[in-house]
């Protein structure tokens, strides 16, 4: 399984991120967005950050999940490379991450792109043989 | 199929897809046709599904896939049964184009191109994350949110005679605070004065070329001159503002058992609460952004002044193309209200409406047209033709053509560097793949862009601004 691909799109970064769970695709998404601006390979994760997220659904557990990646990569002025994802769900659904990760140090860290926000278009959460969530984001 | 109405001009029909209420149009010329994305017609035909619409949804000459609506789209929905929509706006709210006129020459600036370019990028911060050399505390947040560039004038940002030369003179009414999230104050307190990354710059011009004299004396510009053009937005405060309410308004589709074929055409009826609490903070972020283009070229205008202290670098015009105005419309016969949005399409009214500042009543307002790294930019002036048209609309740009990964795959940043530093244009940027993703073959010709919107009568060619020097993210 491949964690994710991206897909072409004209102006801003389309990505499919798959998972045999739940979790392993929300981490791989995570993955996709980073990944997007910049290499992870150079970010170490020297920090954690904790993340509570709550949904009615689980398409927008997932659209709030990589919505706050994009707010505590600016808010906090960090890179991060590991997820560690948990998500339960009893009528709503509940995530608790962990992220690693440290402070942007621009002699290390390149950014080639800016993801802006996280599109709700095409944004759609599908299961198959495995999880699949497609994204475009807005760069 | 399309359908050619007239030269410039095709109409997707309302077969298209179910549940048009309105046909679409798009206004490119043949060759600019052959680039326009299947994908974009359907975008184009998705907005016109949308309750409300007047007469057309419509596509301007630079359109390209976007999401929602289509990039360089306008629609404009009636009050009584219309929708907002943050898909017809965008995330970054108010993302615009301001034109300062110097009473420099170029020959007296290009040989010390390469120090002033440096100095601007230095003075005004850009790339990702950037954070500003100015921090606001909450209070102050809400009164840049309520009067925007009226308030950056306040803080000692610009002059008042700015503001005149702003669209919305820079402070456009409707603002409601209440309706911006913690989450988007965050964002917005340390980025005033930053330019952010991706397509957005600060750049030093020449006026190449003068198409229309007497309205080009009018804009104070002739050949020769240099120029400063300020591209950028609302940034992080514009962005979280337009995820909150993507949320709300994505519940209130339900709600109101509004049908949509995109997510991110999610709206609420005008009048509704979540309607109004949406352009309510959408008006916040575009304030914003005006008092962060004034904050810009106030620091530019210092940068100047230190190398060139007789420099003055008046305010030509700013202005959005991001962004949801209520506007009175003639339509059948009638005077409507509407609400106009513009994702990725300049206003451009003529000599007729009100919102025309004072001293370029007589011709119309400018209409400017950012070209790319190495393409030129162009002034237009608005056309009261567009009215009829385009709700008084123009393109924005060029329009991508080449998606940022093939981009990246195709140029490396350092060659396109050196190929704009043999053409003459002096390029500083935080990283080297940001330059290959805006390489300027990766736009359509912004020439043939301009050229259709001149053809069809929206806007009338005033003057073409080549670039020698930019500061990029």
């Amino acid at each position: 399984m491949k964690p994710y691909e991206y897909l072409e799109h004209t102006a801003d970064v389309k990505f499919r991120a798959y998972g045999s769970t739940v979790e392993e695709m929300l981490q791989n998404a995570a993955l996709a967005l980073f990944n997007a601006m910049m290499d992870t390979s150079t970010v170490q994760a020297k920090e954690a950050w904790d993340v509570e997220l709550k949904a009615r659904d689980l398409e927008q557990l997932a659209y709030n999940w990589l919505s706050e990646i994009v707010f505590l990569f600016e808010t906090e002025t960090a890179v991060f490379s590991t997820f560690d994802v948990n998500v339960s769900h009893n009528g709503e659904w509940w995530l608790k991450a962990t992220i690693g990760g440290e402070r942007t140090d621009p002699t290390r860290h390149a950014f080639e792109d800016e993801v802006k926000a996280v599109t709700r278009h095409e944004f759609e959460v599908k299961k198959n043989d495995l999880w699949c969530l497609q994204v475009v984001l807005d760069v | 199929m399309l359908t050619k109405i007239s030269e410039d001009i095709y109409e997707v029909p309302m077969t298209h897809r179910p549940g048009m209420r309105v046909p679409g149009r798009i206004f490119v010329s043949q060759s600019l046709m052959e680039q326009v994305e299947p994908g974009t017609i359907d975008q184009v035909a998705n907005v016109a599904t949308l309750s409300g619409i007047e007469k057309y949804s419509m596509a301007m000459p630079d359109a390209h896939l976007g999401y929602g609506f289509p990039i360089g789209g306008v629609a404009a929905f009636r009050e009584d049964d219309g929708i907002i929509s943050p898909g017809g706006v965008g995330f970054d709210i108010n993302c615009g184009v301001r034109l300062l006129r110097s009473n420099l020459d170029a020959k007296d600036v290009q040989p010390m191109m390469s120090t002033l370019v440096e100095t601007l990028f230095n003075a005004v911060p850009s790339g990702v994350g950037a954070k500003g050399r100015l921090s606001v505390s909450d209070q102050e947040l809400t009164e840049a949110f309520l009067h925007g560039a009226k308030w950056a004038v306040g803080q000692g940002f610009g002059v008042e005679r700015d503001l005149a030369y702003c669209e919305e003179n820079g402070s456009m009414n409707g603002a409601d605070p209440a309706q911006v999230s913690i989450k988007a104050r965050k964002r917005g307190r340390p980025q005033f004065g930053t330019l952010g990354s991706g397509n957005h710059f600060l750049e030093v011009q020449r006026v190449e070329e003068i198409y229309d004299e007497e309205k080009a004396k009018l804009f104070g510009l002739y050949p020769g001159q240099i120029t400063v053009m300020i591209h950028c937005g609302s940034r992080g405060a514009g962005h979280q503002i337009c995820t909150d309410h993507l949320e709300v308004l994505s519940q209130a589709v339900n709600k109101y058992c509004i049908d949509i074929p995109d997510k991110q055409l999610a709206c609420a009826p005008i009048g509704s609460p979540e309607a109004n609490h949406y352009f309510g903070a959408m008006v916040c972020a575009a304030n914003y952004a005006w008092a962060n283009r004034h904050i810009i070229a106030h620091w530019t205008r210092e940068v100047f002044t230190k190398y060139f202290p007789e420099a003055e670098l008046d305010l030509i015009y700013d202005v959005a193309h991001n962004v949801c105005k209520i506007e009175e419309h003639q339509v059948d016969g009638s005077r409507k209200r509407l609400y106009v949005h513009r994702k990725g399409a300049t206003r451009a009214f003529g000599p007729s409406r009100p919102e025309v500042p004072a001293a370029y009543r007589d011709v119309g307002q400018p209409v400017l047209i950012p070209g790319s790294m190495g393409t030129p930019s162009y002034v237009l002036c608005g056309k009261d033709h567009a009215l009829d048209v385009t709700f008084g609309s123009a393109c924005h740009g060029a329009g991508r053509i080449m998606s940022r990964s093939e981009a990246k795959r195709t140029y490396a940043g350092q060659d396109i560097k050196s190929a704009l530093s043999k053409q003459g244009v002096t390029v500083r940027a935080t990283h080297p793949a940001m330059l290959a993703e805006e390489a300027p073959q990766v736009y359509k010709p912004s020439n043939e862009v301009v050229d259709v919107v001149h053809d069809l009568g929206i806007a009338t060619k005033v003057a073409k601004l080549i670039p020698l020097g930019v500061s990029k993210g």
